[in-house]
């Protein structure tokens, strides 16, 4: 009876073990990664810290800065800033909109720079915050560059 | 806990939480669902499409916790070698695989006009795709093999190598950047959902929960005739 006892604890200590060896290898593996590879885009401080060529191609993401949003004569372009709060970039597209694209709100572009610097997106997807709120109420963050947090609420 | 690993003992705390848990299902998916539909405002950005994350959200931290339920199931049969533990994570995987597609699926139809498109390789929606194709592998694993234990003994090590996958679908959206937004319930300054959008939320996960445990009970209790019958026609053979 005692000898089947041990075995029975020794298979949970062996599982036990095993799991916690697992768990450390792959967030090890995961940090050792980095957050850039397994990022969905570069915020405008990444783009000018890593100095990414013109012509290369990679997703841009950011808010829309306020006033910035305007829409060229063929009614088809539109031209808009993206900033991290850090930094900004200047971003242009011909095509359609998502419904939440809003000046204020996040965006996630895909694309290239010119060789004027100016980001030319194929696509714009719009990013929802964390926010839920009835219409005429203020959400928890209402400018979200003033927020303490307000680059990390954007998934960094 | 060993107390339940018992058929008899199991049968007897289920026939008396099945009752309960059934009129439980059916009023707070009632009230869940008016207040999901009816009863609460548009959101100021999204407008109507919010009520999708009433059925999204919900079906999503379902589908987390009984990935949870069947890892703990499986270190429990692996440890113990408890045949009614292996059953109890063999009753949980299609019902988590349902609510973690459910998740998929709705999350792709709202993602579709509020984002712009209805896929994206981010961290979460990468993530959150293995833990449906986790759930898949363990009952794959399940039909593998002719010899029923070690069958369970194999799902029940992938669904523990799986386990890893559930810190990362929580975190991946503070690790990464993702087009997914970041954590509204469960943050440490507190929801930034509106309550008036709170109460059918957590009306709705309230519902989903119930109904898992009906749903689990029913699936426990099949299996554990199943397994009855195989002994007894195996004991026919024998004689």
């Amino acid at each position: 009876m005692a000898g089947l006892k041990t075995r029975k604890q020794q298979r949970i200590l062996v599982l036990s073990a095993a799991i916690a060896t697992l768990f450390g290898a792959v967030l090890l593996v995961l940090f050792a990664l980095g957050g850039d590879s397994l990022s969905l885009f570069l915020q405008p401080l990444d783009v000018k810290n890593k100095q990414v060529e013109a012509g290369q191609h990679f997703r841009l993401g950011g808010l829309v800065e306020a006033g910035s949003f305007s829409r060229d004569d063929d009614g088809l372009t539109y031209r808009f800033t993206v900033t991290d709060c850090a930094a900004t970039l200047p971003v242009q597209f011909k095509g359609l909109l998502p419904d939440l694209f809003r000046e204020g709100q996040g965006v996630v572009t895909e694309g290239a720079l010119n060789a004027d610097g100016v980001f030319v997106a194929t696509t714009v997807l719009a990013k929802h915050d964390e926010n839920y709120n009835p219409p005429g109420t203020l959400p928890k963050s209402a400018d979200q560059c003033t927020h303490p947090d307000a680059v990390s609420r954007m998934g960094r | 806990m060993h107390r339940f690993a018992n058929p008899a003992q199991f049968n007897r705390l289920a026939d008396a939480v099945m009752p309960w848990a059934m009129v439980a299902t059916v009023l707070l998916f009632g009230a869940g669902l008016y207040y999901a539909l009816a009863g609460s405002p548009p959101d100021y950005q999204q407008g109507e499409s919010v009520r999708v994350m009433y059925v999204h959200v919900p079906a999503a931290w379902m589908g987390m916790f009984v990935y949870v339920v069947m890892a703990v199931a499986s270190f429990a049969a692996l440890a113990w070698r408890h045949p009614l533990a292996l059953l109890a994570g063999k009753a949980a995987a299609p019902i988590g695989a349902t609510f973690t597609a459910l998740a998929l699926i709705t999350g792709a139809l709202w993602g579709k006009p509020m984002w712009g498109t209805y896929w994206v390789w981010d961290g979460r929606l990468t993530s959150v795709l293995v833990q449906f194709f986790l759930y898949l592998g363990y009952m794959a694993l399940w039909k593998s093999m002719e010899d029923e234990e070690k069958a369970g003994n194999a799902a029940s090590i992938l669904a523990l190598v799986g386990l890893v996958n559930i810190p990362i679908i929580k975190f991946s959206v503070d690790w990464w950047s993702t087009l997914h937004q970041p954590a509204s319930v469960m943050r440490l300054d507190g929801p930034t959902i509106d309550g008036a959008m709170l109460v059918p939320l957590f009306l709705m996960a309230a519902a989903y929960q119930v109904y898992f445990t009906v749903v689990f009970i029913w699936r426990m209790k099949f299996e554990i005739n199943n397994r009855k019958l195989s002994v007894m026609r195996s004991v026919d053979m024998g004689h």
